[in-house]
């Protein structure tokens, strides 16, 4: 046997094929797959990086048990309660948004991506409340820490944690946003249909995982006691 | 069976120009190559920049060697030398081996070994280049803002309290975890996507393997890197107290995230030396790779293992004794899968035809010197052992031989190896192995001296040292210049091969059977003409024994 090149496909250069595949892919299934693949390896990293402040987290609550405590009634459970509804109902439109475009439902997909976005920004509204009041208190990280009442000094490491965890997430759901809105605006020319998705489903994917660390986040900082 | 390419192939050869442009010819403006999607030239560009940084660390490797010629202060002071050590640290693993052989040769040969036309993501690859030069802007822009002298650990408390642009350099490590992380993403969603029809698991190179275990490592360790970083560098900026024990953080946590990637780290240095390898050798012993899968295996199980292991950098640090203990066995399991390569590597070199062209011999000189450093690191896995080593210059020789015997021989006979196929021109042979001597030799002297030193109590990072010493220190100085002078010697002869005016090199100088030889060299900007299938296995010595392409060869059956 030799061990020549053989040429198996070139038909399938030879007809015109979805103007989306790119050159070195064969079919658009490969090509889907492949984008999946890279998806779910970038969201292990994200996974990772929260994860070393988890195990951090984990270890300084072990070592400052009391602190951490009495640290957390300076949140308010209950705006950490909204913003964990509206992150929750922001997947559930960001799940319909994927689906109206595997059914190539154009006006549905505009209005699911536009209510995804909105819940978005309200999470980063309740947010920016959150931190302004903290800002008033003086419980803010490190050298900017000005806070004179009891527990003073324990409660430190709380709020460096809080800030550090809670700033990244909200770093994430920023730029989800800016990904968010400039799917919509292709969403708004027909870029998206029931043969190309892919955009669309792989931030539906990041976004779950967005919002599934503020589903961890949320007890760790507000509800431990 | 009659064989087109082939056939043409022998014609062209010694007929300049060939009759079709190449991936370097065609469309070779500036702007072409700065926008380029095409691997091979990414791979060629990453080539270049990983060797400039090697020869701008190695350099300041040859003057740390020259201050330590004698004992008193020469021509560097305490803290020169410091931020000298740091700077030869620093570059070589963050700009030099982590990038070496996945970016360079990984980009250029696994699209062409897996028959495909580029990787997954070719743009993702084009960023994942200038988010590296970015880093690599970061860190050269740290050193002339003053220069780092943490080492290239960045241990707390010292890094966050000392003066001096360490975030920065900090930040510029995050930046180039970035690019890493770009690879390994591509890498493997290249080898699960992308294979050639017929390409099972078990029939792929074992390159292949030992890159796609690189990049599981890299997309799962370097994000952990990457916040331990933006931790140090909010410390230094703002006193957050995660590490700083006087705020009520904790400085071991600092070390623990820090090896948590580093130690797997260095499995992302060595894994693509040891691949490289396992191509060298079946391709220059004309033989089946024997334990195929052992080797496939092995790679993953190192990269596995390599996760559990952090803690025996930690010995002194004050972790508990227990988990000192299961570090310690731990460490001891990651000699399994590397001592079933070195014996598979062994029996497949057993009875073959072999073949001592400049690459195999870097093989050989991979498989010594890889051996010395392997077996130190079960001395230092050794917790009685390590207490005495620890922080001396047993620890930089052990080091220096798994990562420049190991992985650098590696990547600088992987160079000679795929040398013909990137650039179709062939070195000077007979030079090319001197140089290879000359640096086995220089690397030996250099770093055997530093074993015998280690042992005795030199401790690592001082400028200055007790007379006593002093014999060892001469002799690795010497030896460095050696290294140095080899290196050089190499880098040369390589370099001289491309003022030639044809293509000579042939399609498959050297009679291997893995893919990317199947195409011309230098191949096409498309890699294949049309989509190659697999006819045999990529060690298949049997079928047909050397190709009609070899041209004179000294070896012909």
């Amino acid at each position: 046997m030799s061990s020549q090149v053989i040429t198996a496909d070139h038909e399938a250069h030879a007809h015109g094929h979805d103007p989306n595949l790119q050159h070195h892919f064969a079919e658009m299934e490969q090509q889907f797959e492949c984008s999946k693949i890279g998806m779910w390896l970038f969201l292990a990293t994200e996974v990772l990086l929260f994860g070393g402040l988890f195990v951090g987290y984990g270890l300084m609550q072990g070592q400052h048990s009391e602190a951490f405590k009495s640290a957390h009634h300076h949140l308010d459970w209950r705006l950490g309660a909204l913003n964990t509804i509206v992150l929750l109902i922001s997947s559930f439109t960001m799940v319909m948004a994927v689906w109206s475009a595997q059914t190539s439902n154009q006006k549905a997909l505009v209005r699911n991506l536009a209510l995804t976005i909105g819940c978005a920004c309200t999470f980063m509204v309740v947010k920016f409340f959150e931190y302004s009041h903290k800002y008033h208190e003086g419980l803010l990280p490190g050298a900017f820490y000005s806070y004179t009442g009891p527990h003073q000094n324990a409660e430190f490491v709380f709020f460096s944690f809080y800030f550090m965890m809670t700033g990244l997430h909200g770093i994430h759901v920023t730029a989800g946003i800016v990904v968010l809105t400039y799917l919509l605006i292709q969403a708004r020319k027909g870029a998206y249909n029931s043969s190309y998705f892919t955009p669309i489903d792989l931030t539906g994917l990041y976004w779950h995982l967005v919002d599934l660390i503020w589903i961890y986040l949320f007890p760790l900082f507000y509800l431990i006691s | 069976m009659a064989n087109a390419t082939t056939t043409t192939t022998q014609t062209r050869i010694g007929t300049a120009p060939p009759p079709h442009l190449n991936y370097l010819t065609e469309n070779n403006t500036l702007k072409a190559w700065l926008t380029t999607v095409d691997h091979k030239r990414l791979g060629l560009m990453y080539l270049g920049a990983v060797m400039s940084f090697f020869f701008i660390a190695g350099a300041l490797a040859l003057l740390l060697r020259l201050e330590l010629l004698t004992p008193k202060q020469d021509f560097m002071d305490s803290a020169t030398y410091n931020k000298v050590f740091t700077l030869h640290g620093a570059i070589m693993v963050f700009l030099f081996i982590i990038p070496s052989v996945p970016a360079a040769l990984g980009n250029f040969v696994l699209p062409l070994m897996l028959g495909a036309k580029d990787v997954a993501f070719p743009r993702l690859n084009l960023a994942s280049f200038y988010v590296y030069c970015t880093g690599a802007v970061m860190a050269l822009a740290a050193i002339i803002l003053g220069g780092v002298d943490t080492g290239w650990t960045f241990y707390t408390p010292y890094s966050t309290t000392t003066d001096g642009p360490v975030g920065l350099m900090a930040m510029a490590v995050f930046v180039l975890g970035f690019s890493s992380i770009f690879t390994g993403i591509n890498f493997v969603a290249t080898v699960h996507k992308l294979r050639a029809p017929g390409m099972g698991w078990f029939q792929l190179p074992l390159f292949v393997w030992g890159i796609y275990a690189t990049a599981l490592i890299q997309v799962l360790a370097t994000p952990v890197l990457g916040i331990t970083a933006v931790l140090m560098v909010m410390e230094r900026a703002f006193h957050i107290g995660i590490f700083d024990a006087r705020l009520g953080g904790d400085p071991v946590l600092f070390q623990h995230f820090f090896w948590f990637y580093s130690h797997p780290a260095v499995y992302i240095m060595i894994l693509p030396g040891m691949a490289i390898i396992s191509e060298i050798i079946p391709a220059f012993s004309k033989k089946t790779m024997f334990g195929y899968r052992a080797i496939a295996f092995s790679s993953v199980s190192i990269a596995f293992i390599g996760f559990l292991v952090w803690g025996h950098h930690m010995f002194t640090s004050g972790q508990s004794d227990l988990a000192s203990a299961i570090f310690a066995f731990l460490t001891y399991l990651v000699a399994i899968p590397s001592g079933i390569k070195i014996w598979n590597w062994l029996a497949t070199m057993y009875q073959g035809s072999i073949d001592m062209r400049t690459p195999m011999l870097y093989a050989m000189s991979f498989l010594i010197l890889f051996a010395i450093g392997g077996l130190t690191g079960l001395y230092l896995g050794a917790i009685s052992v390590d207490i005495h080593l620890h922080d001396t210059y047993f620890v930089v020789a052990h080091f220096h031989y798994v990562m420049m015997g190991g992985t650098v021989i590696a990547f600088i006979g992987g160079i000679h190896y795929w040398w013909p196929k990137m650039f179709g021109k062939m070195y000077n042979e007979r030079l090319a192995s001197i140089a290879c001597w000359i640096v086995f030799i220089g690397f030996n002297v250099t770093f055997l001296n530093q074993f015998m030193m280690g042992s005795q109590g030199m401790p690592r990072r001082y400028w200055t040292y007790l007379p006593e010493f002093q014999k060892y220190h001469i002799g690795s100085t010497i030896g460095s210049w050696i290294l140095g002078f080899g290196l050089v010697m190499a880098a040369g002869v390589l370099l001289a091969s491309l003022r030639k005016k044809e293509y000579d090199a042939g399609d498959n100088p050297w009679g291997s059977r893995t893919m990317e030889w199947e195409t011309i060299s230098p191949p096409i900007t498309h890699n294949f003409e049309g989509q190659p299938v697999l006819r045999h296995g990529p060690y298949d010595f049997r079928v047909e024994p050397t190709p009609a392409t070899v041209a004179g060869g000294r070896h012909s059956g």
